[in-house]
């Protein structure tokens, strides 16, 4: 089958491997209609996130209708049509039964690997390195799916693939990056990123039905995307993020903070993230946390600050005095897809939210590598991509 | 395994590549050695000035190995073009001791400066960023039924078995749990302060 394999960095391949096989009992096969190139795809592509190999097979969102299933795939048959979570789950262990499917403690096939590193392993995911059990990913034309009778959500043939393939991360990412402000309907909520996560945010702070939903970025057209579900725009090259904020929150600072960048987060003319490229070419630190520092900062005091971003390992500078005598609440985590995934396929159904406004770029699956710089140097306005296999 | 060459990776990537790490190396030579290079050209006692240019070879090699070269790449061609002027007003000395050598050497910087300019404008022209057209998302809300019905709504929406269950808390997940031991719920008999009961 052709898949775009990770060959190290800025080198994504298309490329000829061999085709998945069930291996387990729990395993289905898709046959994947539609993928997506996450923006944490670019931290891989960018090389920021530890052990992947040459070869391995990227993507985790990604969709498809299943072409063969294990013996004990329950009610999942083949000929569904299923969204893949990009967090795998057995739904049978402790933090699963709990809701917490992020965290299953059985699906990361690295576990020792990822205990050494992270103290104790979170999930197992599809294509993102080694840490997370090495799985290859859903950027191809079939893909292995484990625990598939618990990793997978059936959706239905009136709703077309770029109305529900988001309900594989970047919708319930953004979702649960809001629920977890517990938003009140007097809350201004800030979000830092008005990338396809952030976009999420936006949507889902409004729906929750915040007073107040401001998105922070530098690039027109996404601000301009934002603006559309309802946000204020701050352009952050035009003018002072912190003034800004100030006076749209009567200078108290907005009440939940989202920081829907992660680990490469930059803004030009700043003297941290200059620090911050200086100390990551040097390998003295993997992340840079500009963001956070910022929304420490700004952040009303017993707020809350939501980490969607996928951060990898090591930042530095983060202002703790801030942060604790302002009482800040820190949420964070991989997002817990199937927790979210019925009602946010009930607000599609129902017609409340189209998730296919975010998709800007459709290209077949050999134009991977191209569309790869296309997002990450967000050319001809790009947003979001789905790739046909 | 066979090789489809659709790839990321183009030829001006690797090119930027090739210079970064031929920038470190003779960067870290220049800085470790200087004295070596004077002796070579015959400017000895300008050694300061060698270990400047090594800082420099060094700074602009790391970034054109970085994700974006084209910054380090220009830098680099301005740099090479300095050392070219450098090397030729030693080769204006016709009684220059080591004319030999600095004609090599202007060769050699002369490819460098060459090869840089050409990958900087390759960079530049593959990693301009927000290039190409700018379109007008203005009109994507992802609203169906409009932004005005949108908000709040799913705030009032019933039937949420998520919403509330927002934190990886016991007292707050859904779905069956493992139950609590009864000695860690119940039993605290046995408490005493600095325990887990403390927190």
């Amino acid at each position: 089958m052709k898949a775009l394999c990770w060959h190290g960095k800025n080198d994504i391949r298309y490329e000829t491997v061999p085709d998945p096989r069930i291996e387990d009992a729990r395993d289905a096969i898709v046959n994947v209609s539609s993928c997506a190139i996450c923006g944490s795809d670019l931290h891989l592509f960018h090389h920021f996130i530890p052990a992947m190999e040459s070869g391995d097979v990227v993507g985790h969102e990604f969709m498809g209708e299943v072409m063969e299933v294990g013996a004990e795939t329950r009610d999942l048959k083949v000929g569904d049509r299923v969204v893949v979570p990009f967090t795998i789950t057995c739904g049978e262990c402790e933090q699963c039964r709990r809701g917490n499917f992020s965290l299953c403690e059985r699906s990361n096939r690295n576990k020792a690997l990822a205990d050494k590193v992270f103290g104790h392993a979170g999930a197992g995911l599809f294509g993102y390195s080694h840490l997370t059990g090495g799985y290859a990913g859903g950027q191809a034309e079939y893909v292995r799916v484990p625990f598939a009778d618990q990793t997978h959500v059936k959706v239905p043939d009136g709703l077309t693939d770029e109305q529900v393939l988001f309900l594989g991360d970047i919708f319930p990412t953004g979702w649960q990056a809001a629920v977890q402000c517990d938003i009140e309907p007097s809350d201004t909520v800030a979000i830092w990123g008005a990338g396809p996560v952030g976009q999420f945010c936006v949507r889902s702070a409004v729906l929750l039905g915040a007073e107040q939903v401001v998105v922070i970025d530098n690039v027109p057209e996404r601000l301009a995307m934002a603006e559309a579900g309802g946000a204020i725009a701050i352009n952050f090259d035009e003018e002072s993020v912190l003034a800004r904020l100030q006076e749209l929150t009567r200078g108290k600072g907005p009440e939940k903070c989202i920081d829907a960048v992660g680990l490469e987060s930059h803004v030009p003319r700043s003297l941290d993230s200059v620090y911050d490229r200086f100390k990551q070419a040097m390998m003295l630190e993997s992340d840079r946390a500009h963001v956070l520092r910022e929304m420490i900062y700004v952040c009303r005091p017993g707020g809350i600050l939501s980490i969607p971003g996928v951060y990898g390992g090591l930042i530095d500078k983060v202002p703790m005095g801030p942060l604790m005598n302002k009482a800040l609440t820190v949420r964070t985590g991989q997002t817990h897809v199937k927790r979210w995934t019925d009602e946010l396929l009930g607000l599609i159904e129902e017609g409340q939210i189209d998730p296919s406004f975010v998709v800007t770029h459709s290209a077949g699956l050999e134009q991977g590598p191209d569309m790869y710089n296309t997002f990450r140097d967000k050319q001809d306005g790009c947003v979001k991509v789905v790739l046909k296999p | 395994m066979n090789l489809d060459r659709r790839r990321s990776l183009q030829p001006s990537d690797r090119l930027a590549r090739a210079l970064g790490w031929l920038g470190i190396g003779l960067g870290l030579y220049q800085l470790l050695a200087p004295r070596s290079v004077t002796r070579s050209l015959g400017v000895e006692g300008a050694e300061a000035i060698v270990r400047t240019c090594g800082a420099r070879g060094l700074a602009t090699g790391m970034g054109a190995l970085s994700v974006n070269p084209k910054q380090a790449l220009w830098a680099r061609s301005v740099g090479d073009v300095m050392d070219l002027a450098a090397l030729l007003a030693l080769l204006a000395d016709r009684d220059h001791p080591k004319r030999g050598s600095v004609k090599l050497a202007l060769a050699g910087v002369g490819a460098c400066a060459a090869a840089s300019l050409y990958c900087a404008q390759a960079q530049t022209r593959r990693h301009a960023y927000q290039g190409g057209r700018t379109p007008d998302y203005r009109g994507r809300s992802g609203f169906p039924r409009g932004l005005e019905h949108a908000r709040g709504a799913a705030a009032t929406r019933s039937g949420l078995p998520s919403r509330p269950m927002a934190l990886p808390s016991p007292a707050h997940s859904p779905g069956p749990r493992f139950q609590t031991t009864p000695s860690r719920q119940r039993d605290t008999s046995g408490y005493t302060k600095g325990s887990d009961y403390d927190y």
